[in-house]
């Protein structure tokens, strides 16, 4: 039972990540009709960020804020410079092109860090763990993890549907024509969301930095993992990237750790510890496609699309 | 069309020439490193012809066609794995599979349009990339390497390099025929006309989806013989085939060379390949004056290593000004 609650605890600090990447990539979907394959390579690029300014400040938290400013800025530079000429593109063009990104963010990576990986150590405070319940511990950086990715969560709920910047965002993502007609610098408004995005997905790979090694390629299986879950939570919508993506690191992270004993029941166990890692990886690309086939268009599309 | 002698049908049958030609070089020079490199261009030009069916053809942009390959060379491999080696049960069986796997992808993918269908079928080929992964009786994540290539009881010895490589040009040549010819049949003006208004095309009666599905299951089925090739070419396969960024390889190569005409990809295929092989030889030249520097030099020393920094970038500017990619371009010439 205690694992049961641990698991699913990892699995909603999961997904609360992944929402950081999935709220990026379905805003710059939403509102700019693009599809950003190069949105994990910002999730990499923040992740070495962090390393390199929490080893030059000697403070963790310094360097977080450090590297999410500079990926804010790589953010926009990445829209002034290129995303902005696909804008108005076909679907195939916006794949190639952020395609030729991902190479080009790996190899600048390689070429600038190395090719080894980099590790973030935390800070004695943050390295402990806390009694949540009675007889179980559960590491502090994971629930800071969960408080800093809910704030986050909640900061954007609130500046999307309470600000006035929020409501030219949910406007361009309705119709962009006509909020330009309004006379809205619609370029301006673009590469801020395409920043804030972009520092979202840098804000997801320093928090990720002190739980795995940093490495090229690291934001192209999350990346993934991110459009499964906009295109399960329709595209466009943040509150579906929300539910979608607790949703699927819940189901990831408990399928992983209970798969096994549940094959156990009705294979040998030496079968069952060979299809169960390869059954619990399929597990939500599975659930993708129930839900693509079942609704063509994600459990809550987006108004207006 | 009607210009036989066009610039662009000029090219196309130079590079066809050159490519029936490379054997011959090779042998006479010795330089069978470049006949493998060519294998490789005339075997994935095989999975980029059958890409571009689907994707320029039929406007499905499948972002998961690189699991047809894994599907046919998984298919010898583990044939070969458990004893049977005969050409004549593992070759029929690979497509059969590769068929099979198609129908039943593109029955449910093609259910959803747009970014939708390009991320199902990416989903679907993950799950087949973890299949593979899973396989741990045949080598699992590590691949598994094939002792015997395919046998054709005496009639073809793929193990000859010479042979092998004429009859991947030869499968190639007829791929590039039969997909021509369908492209420009009856059903290939269904799928065109899909492309640009399915809805018109159900209204005056073609049952559209099954004309896609056969469509796709007819580029999925080519896609498993580049497979089946590939496997036989290096004596192994593994998971890494089926990597999403191998089935972005494939997109690179179709939309490189040009969507619109039948030859594209293999024009497409040729650029890639060559490219990732002549672009760090030529960034270590441009930057072998620096290797003495004393702050560039340690980045000059392994220039070519860096060849992607140059290529992504490529790719983009392909993407926003070369809009036909290679055709694209020849076939502008003729007009100048």
């Amino acid at each position: 039972m205690l694992l049961l609650i641990e698991q699913c605890l990892n699995g909603l600090q999961l997904g609360l990540l992944l929402f950081l990447l999935a709220a990026g990539l379905t805003l710059v979907f939403g509102i700019m009709d693009l599809v950003n394959l190069a949105h994990g390579s910002l999730y990499m690029v923040g992740a070495y960020f962090a390393a390199t300014f929490t080893a030059l400040t000697g403070s963790f938290v310094a360097g977080a804020v450090l590297a999410l400013g500079a990926t804010l800025l790589v953010g926009m530079a990445v829209e002034v410079i290129a995303m902005r000429r696909l804008y108005g593109r076909d679907h195939l063009d916006h794949v190639l092109g952020t395609f030729g990104l991902i190479l080009f963010f790996n190899e600048l990576v390689r070429l600038f860090w190395g090719p080894e990986g980099r590790t973030v150590s935390l800070p004695a405070w943050l390295n402990t763990a806390v009694q949540i319940l009675p007889g179980m511990y559960y590491p502090t950086y994971r629930i800071a993890i969960i408080a800093v990715t809910l704030a986050v969560a909640l900061f954007l709920y609130l500046v999307v549907m309470r600000t006035r910047v929020g409501m030219l965002i949910r406007a361009g993502a309705s119709n962009r024509e006509m909020v330009g007609a309004l006379g809205i610098n619609i370029k301006l408004l673009y590469t801020l969301v395409f920043g804030i995005g972009a520092a979202l997905a840098g804000l997801a790979g320093l928090m990720q930095a002190p739980i795995l090694t940093v490495s090229i390629g690291m934001g192209e299986n999350i990346l993934i993992l991110a459009f499964v879950v906009i295109i399960i939570g329709g595209i466009g919508s943040i509150r579906g990237a929300f539910i979608a993506s607790v949703f699927v690191g819940l189901v990831d992270t408990v399928g992983r750790a209970f798969l096994p004993e549940l094959f156990k029941l009705v294979m040998s166990p030496a079968a069952a510890s060979a299809a169960a890692p390869a059954v619990s990886s399929m597990l939500i690309y599975l659930l993708m496609a129930i839900v693509l086939v079942l609704r063509p268009e994600g459990l809550f599309p987006a108004p207006g699309r | 069309m009607t210009d036989l002698l066009s610039i662009r049908n000029m090219v196309a049958a130079a590079l066809i020439a050159a490519l029936a030609l490379i054997p011959v070089y090779c042998n006479l020079s010795g330089n069978f490193f470049l006949l493998s490199l060519f294998t490789r261009i005339v075997i994935l030009a095989l999975a980029a012809v059958s890409l571009n069916l689907i994707m320029g053809f039929g406007g499905m942009v499948s972002f998961g066609h690189a699991a047809y390959v894994g599907i046919g060379g998984y298919a010898v491999g583990i044939l070969a794995h458990e004893g049977v080696t005969s050409g004549l049960v593992q070759w029929p069986a690979a497509l059969a599979v590769s068929a099979l796997a198609a129908l039943l992808i593109g029955a449910l993918s093609l259910r959803t349009r747009g970014v939708y269908f390009i991320m199902i079928t990416l989903a679907f080929a993950q799950m087949i990339y973890y299949v593979g992964v899973g396989l741990s009786r045949y080598g699992g994540d590590d691949g598994l390497t094939i002792y015997r290539r395919s046998q054709f009881g005496g009639l073809v010895d793929l193990s000859n390099k010479t042979v092998f490589y004429y009859l991947c040009l030869a499968l190639l040549l007829a791929t590039v025929y039969l997909v021509w010819r369908l492209v420009h049949s009856r059903f290939g003006m269904v799928i065109q006309g899909a492309r640009s208004n399915e809805r018109r095309m159900r209204a005056i009666g073609f049952p559209t989806f099954r004309y896609r599905l056969a469509c796709f299951v007819i580029a999925g089925t080519i896609c498993g013989l580049a497979g089946v090739l590939l496997a036989n070419h290096s004596d192994f396969v593994s998971p890494a085939n089926m990597h999403w960024t191998r089935s972005g390889d494939l997109i690179v190569m179709a939309v490189l060379g040009g969507m619109g005409s039948v030859l594209g990809p293999l024009f497409g295929a040729v650029a890639f390949l060559v490219f990732e092989e002549l672009l760090p030889v030529l960034l270590d030249l441009v930057a072998r004056p620096f290797v003495g520097h004393p702050i560039l030099g340690k980045y000059a020393a392994h220039a070519g290593e860096y060849w992607q920094i140059v290529f992504g970038p490529l790719l983009l500017l392909v993407v926003l000004y070369a809009r036909g990619g290679i055709d694209g371009m020849l076939a502008s010439l003729r007009r100048a």
